[in-house]
């Protein structure tokens, strides 16, 4: 009786705290439109997506105006330590005892998965900003599940298209020894090949790998031009230095990273990482609109914003749009609606979500700079070339997922 | 034969590496019967000191001073060795009359809080240690391949630093008396020496190697929260096939296993991570108390 009344009374005040016409509130399905940000707050992903994640969903909430259709809006966010069953326990209690009404960061891909697939069940919109597996949008793709940043096939496919017209022909793998590796390595070999490169030779490296010196002097005596990380995390950030070390960049081979962010960037230095390339979904000083964004960014959270967490702020904007759109916060409604959308914002141009949940949009091939090109900390990387939507990712053709006719 | 050679080369790099830890864990087991799981969070801290004091002092402390990396290769370690003395002290003491398995979860769990600590502050996939001498940049051309003159530097500074410490304690009367204390530590404490003292400075010392050799990676590997995690087993691998507390066995067992390690990355890479556990087990199936071991 008391809840009841208290409920009551909170939406009365809610609804007079607001002075927009409140015709339209019936349709939301309760009295607060919530936005969950389920991300590593504290572990590996934490600087690439964690709290600037909150700050960037924070940021979308209050660029709209902080309420929709008379209803206020309420960004809530948890560690899911990245463990499938703390992030599907947390998803779970989110959308059954909190009402939350859409999902977004979900970064691991493991975490991701296991997320997407209980959204599925309960009909809630996940819209992925920080994990890689296509499988979210092939074999495992679901009606409400949005993969929005970047995959694993956009990144190395995109790197390997444009290094090889830019004439790195001959490739070398360092492949980290496990599932992820290898589908990085096949993707990109397969695109090598494809386009007249060759791949002349490859070496498996176990996880997490302290001295890659050995595995560097044989791709530095195969004769390559280009030497693919097929790797991740830590592996990656020593295998760049090590090559620095024996001097491999300036022998005159490429180093071409598979899954490199700007934070990784940061923490390596330039010294060490120029010369560097790989694709990006997004550059903080891309452009004027971006450049204006992310400072407000840097203000609060104090680091320019990887392209997750941008991703993050554009996936939640949209959101939002479609909701305001539809004037429903029905999850079939919004889905229909996002798929109809032609999405444009600093973060995205011409973006299109495509039937199996991927966004398709242009990515972009960077070079790291060097020390002498770079005017300030953040300023890092150096836009080679733009790599369209439809060389990226994959086709409605070439999917797997079921939910495409085709 | 000229890559043979050159992977040889990196192998005994990687090898001088496992030799100190090793060495550290076989001193501190072979004096104190502790099977020192923290040991590779030394080496972690040490890498970490040497960074912090290179990088934050002034941003943290506000102590405008920087600490170079020669500076670094004598605080380090007297850092982490002070730190190993307070753990002793404080808490392995107390299971000293226990069973092996108490100290090995008490270190472990001391392992466990310092690698948490400094995941939160710092990037796990690794900072680069910016304070590399600028007299060890550069390559060496040693005819056959070109070597980083720091790797060479790394290799002939552990390699006195080994050879060093087991002169001291196979050697020298502090050694007798170190191992004097180990044997019957009743009798040495009658003629006077005091044994618990002798017992905390060897695991101070023992912790202080770990960090030196921390120290001395930092330039090579990234420091990260993990780099002493991704080692220890490795580490303890060598220990078991050298022989469980001998010095001598723990040094050339380390590097005999890094230029194993180092011609299986030629041969068969995927196998390189696994090769050492092999040599293990075939070693404890015929030669249970190690190589270098006595049977008790």
């Amino acid at each position: 009786m008391l809840k009841n009344w208290k409920t009551g009374l909170t939406t009365v005040a809610a609804a007079a705290a607001v002075s927009l016409p409140m015709t339209a509130s019936a349709e939301l399905s309760d009295e607060v439109l919530k936005i969950g940000v389920l991300s590593d707050m504290s572990g590996v992903y934490k600087t690439l997506e964690g709290p600037g994640a909150v700050v960037a969903a924070e940021m979308a909430v209050e660029d709209f105006g902080g309420s929709i259709m008379g209803t206020p809006i309420e960004i809530v966010s948890a560690d899911h330590q990245n463990k499938a069953d703390i992030a599907a326990s947390t998803a779970r209690e989110w959308i059954d005892d909190d009402q939350v009404d859409m999902l977004t960061a979900l970064d691991n891909s493991s975490v991701a998965l296991a997320v997407q697939g209980l959204a599925e069940e309960r009909k809630v919109i996940t819209m992925n900003t920080g994990a890689g597996t296509t499988a979210l949008t092939e074999e495992q793709c679901t009606p409400y599940g949005i993969h929005y940043v970047y995959d694993t096939h956009a990144l190395p496919v995109g790197t390997a298209t444009a290094m090889v017209k830019n004439g790195g022909e001959k490739w070398f793998f360092l492949t980290a020894d496990y599932a992820f590796g290898h589908s990085l390595r096949d993707n990109t070999g397969a695109v090598v090949k494809e386009l007249g490169g060759e791949v002349v030779g490859s070496i498996e490296h176990p996880l997490s790998t302290n001295d890659f010196s050995s595995y560097l002097l044989q791709a530095q005596s195969s004769g390559a031009e280009v030497i693919g990380l097929a790797n991740a995390g830590q592996d990656t950030v020593n295998a760049i230095k090590q090559a620095n070390q024996f001097q491999i960049v300036q022998g005159g081979q490429k180093l071409a990273g598979m899954l490199v962010f700007i934070t990784d960037v940061h923490s390596m230095g330039l010294d060490i990482a120029q010369g560097l390339q790989f694709t990006t979904a997004f550059v903080w000083n891309q452009d004027e609109e971006a450049l204006e964004w992310s400072n407000r960014f840097y203000e609060r959270h104090g680091a320019m914003p990887t392209m997750v967490q941008a991703g993050v702020y554009s996936a939640v904007s949209n959101y939002l749009k479609a909701v305001d759109e539809v004037g429903t916060d029905d999850s079939d409604a919004v889905r229909a609606k996002l798929g109809e959308m032609e999405l444009n914002d600093f973060f995205v141009k011409n973006g299109k979500i495509a039937p199996n949940g991927s966004m398709l949009h242009d990515m972009f091939l960077v070079e790291v700079k060097s020390p002498d090109e770079s005017d300030s900390e953040w300023d890092l990387l150096e836009v080679v070339s733009r790599i369209p939507a439809e060389q990226a990712y994959i086709t409605m053709e070439e999917t797997k997922c079921g939910l495409v006719n085709k | 034969m000229q890559v043979i050679l050159a992977q040889a080369l990196l192998g005994l790099n990687v090898g001088v590496f496992y030799a100190m830890l090793s060495l550290g864990l076989a001193v501190i087991f072979g004096l104190l019967n502790i099977i020192n799981f923290a040991h590779g969070a030394m080496y972690m801290l040490g890498a970490f000191v040497a960074l912090i004091g290179y990088s934050y002092l002034e941003q943290w402390f506000g102590i405008s001073l920087q600490i170079g990396f020669w500076g670094s290769l004598i605080v380090a370690p007297l850092v982490v060795g002070l730190l190993g003395i307070l753990i002793e002290r404080t808490m392995l003491k107390r299971l000293a009359d226990l069973d092996h398995i108490y100290g090995l979860l008490l270190t472990f769990g001391i392992t466990l809080i310092l690698q948490g600590l400094f995941a939160n502050y710092f990037n796990v996939s690794g900072t680069p240690y910016p304070g590399q001498p600028e007299v060890l940049g550069g390559v060496l051309n040693l005819g056959f391949m070109f070597f980083p003159t720091y790797r060479m530097f790394a290799i002939v500074f552990s390699l006195v630093v080994c050879f060093a410490t087991w002169y001291v304690i196979e050697h020298t009367r502090l050694g007798s008396r170190l191992r004097a204390g180990v044997e019957n530590p009743q009798l040495t404490q009658a003629f006077g020496l005091n044994v618990p003292l002798m017992v905390t400075l060897t695991f101070g010392f023992g912790a202080a190697l770990a960090g030196l050799a921390g120290v001395l990676a930092a330039p090579i590997y990234s420091v990260s929260p993990l780099m002493g995690a991704d080692l220890i087993i490795v580490v303890f691998a060598v220990v078991v096939i050298g022989g469980m507390g001998s010095i001598m066995g723990a040094i050339l067992s380390g590097l005999a296993l890094g230029l194993v390690e180092g011609l299986t990355k030629v041969f068969y890479p995927p196998a390189a991570n696994t090769v050492i556990f092999f040599l293990m087990v075939l070693v404890l199936l015929f030669r249970p108390a190690g190589l270098f071991g006595k049977e008790k």
